[in-house]
């Protein structure tokens, strides 16, 4: 009987290792799935890479990562907010190296190592900082750069529901980046705030197929509402 | 000459948002767009997050951390919005499927190259978020800004000297004196607060500008 349920979250992340490299959905603290790096941090495991929009802010999740000093690198498209003091410090310190991503081509290359492509060529970015010395090409008349996937280790991940399966649903705009981090990293973790039986959720509208979805460990519901 | 305040400027922007336009408003100024979009038209709104029909604030007690826009406040789903994930979202801007969107700018050339994402200072923490891919895929992009920085620079260039969120990608700047089409044809004066010159204009930015032929 294949059952991806983890029953602890300490055991749904035991195989990290020094080194990883890591993408953490999440837009803000919507979607962010702070149980799951929390702990992480109890993991012990550093010099890691992050992939994820953000890079952090306050106390918790990536910017717990980051004041822990487990991060060597974080690739994301919008790092500086109100509350990222600690990224800012270690990346204005040269602790933590930045690769600065468009948003949609972040997208593109998480999506494009999921699907097994070897590159895409995307509009965004083109004579920009961003893409300089990147290749370029000129198609039917618009100019595009050439932008390689990023794949990972593992990716950490929050849905509202999940099966034995690893079949997954959202809810609202918690949804971002999971479905295609889910697609693109070796090692898939959900954290669901409920698990169901096998058929319970509406085939019609699973969001992650479990061919996607290594584990599912639960933790309490609405974790997003009480730490924002 | 009575300049627009923000206010009026989104009032201005909102006017030329049509029935059945999908619109993405940038953070900040632009936002304030969505509170002058007239009920009676259907205007879809697009936050990059992953949400289309995006509708207005939520009251206090109604307030969903799982339902926010690209700026990270509260917002609500009307009836018939919809979530989706960021590969589609972001396929929602570069396929071409978005028809406006409205972006704040640091400078933009009479040409329509914009630079809203980095002032390019040695000391300064780059952040770029979907800046980029707004401004390559929707449609037209619509630019508000002020005309002049607080210095009295104009903002509006013959070239920018800040770096590229992209080239040739503005139609249209809405400023608190004036609107212009920009573009491959050059800047083209569209709109003038009243009390305002053509001359008068041409001073306070030092670019090239044409009145637009249904003006002139």
């Amino acid at each position: 009987m294949i059952d991806k349920i983890s029953p602890s979250l300490r055991q749904a992340v035991a195989d990290l290792h020094d080194g990883a490299s890591i993408m953490i959905s999440g837009f803000g603290d919507a979607g962010a799935p702070h149980e799951l790096m929390e702990a992480v941090i109890e993991h012990g495991a550093s010099d890691l890479t992050i992939i994820s929009n953000n890079a952090g802010a306050g106390e918790t999740g990536i910017a717990g990562l980051i004041k822990a000093n487990r991060v060597r690198k974080v690739i994301c498209s919008f790092p500086r907010q109100a509350a990222s003091h600690h990224f800012d410090a270690r990346y204005r310190a040269g602790e933590v190296e930045l690769e600065l991503v468009p948003q949609g081509n972040l997208a593109a290359r998480i999506q494009a190592a999921g699907s097994g492509l070897g590159a895409v060529f995307t509009p965004t970015g083109y004579g920009t900082l961003l893409a300089e010395g990147k290749e370029t090409r000129e198609i039917d008349g618009r100019n595009y750069v050439l932008e390689y996937p990023i794949h990972a280790d593992f990716a950490l991940i929050k849905a509202r529901a999940g099966d034995r399966w690893g079949n997954l649903v959202y809810r609202k705009v918690a949804r971002n980046f999971g479905p295609i981090m889910a697609m693109a990293a070796k090692t898939t973790i959900a954290q669901v705030s409920e698990v169901v039986e096998l058929g319970a959720l509406d085939p019609e509208a699973v969001v992650t197929p479990g061919i996607f979805v290594n584990r599912v460990v639960q933790v309490a519901p609405l974790s997003v509402a009480a730490a924002a | 000459m009575q300049r627009m305040n923000r206010e009026e400027m989104a009032a201005r922007v909102a006017r030329d948002i049509p029935e059945g336009a999908y619109v993405n408003l940038g953070i900040g100024l632009p936002t304030r767009v969505a509170n002058f979009l007239p009920q009676e038209r259907d205007i879809f709104l697009q936050s990059e997050n992953g949400l289309l029909g995006m509708g207005p604030a939520p009251a206090e007690e109604d307030i969903d951390w799982e339902l926010i826009n690209a700026g990270k406040q509260p917002v609500t789903l009307l009836a018939g919005g919809s979530f989706f994930h960021h590969g589609d979202s972001f396929s929602m801007m570069r396929g071409g499927h978005i028809d406006i969107c409205v972006l704040g700018a640091f400078q933009v050339s009479v040409n329509g190259d914009l630079a809203n994402w980095h002032t390019g200072a040695p000391d300064a923490i780059p952040a770029v978020g979907g800046a980029m891919d707004l401004a390559v895929g929707a449609k037209q992009v619509f630019v508000m800004m002020d005309l002049l920085t607080k210095a009295g620079e104009s903002k509006l260039v013959a070239q920018c000297s800040y770096p590229l969120t992209g080239l040739s990608c503005v139609s249209r700047v809405y400023s608190d004196v004036a609107i212009f089409d920009v573009g491959p044809a050059g800047a083209h004066v569209i709109e003038m607060v009243p009390g305002l010159t053509i001359d008068q204009l041409r001073d306070m930015t030092g670019v090239d500008l044409q009145l637009a032929l249904e003006i002139a």
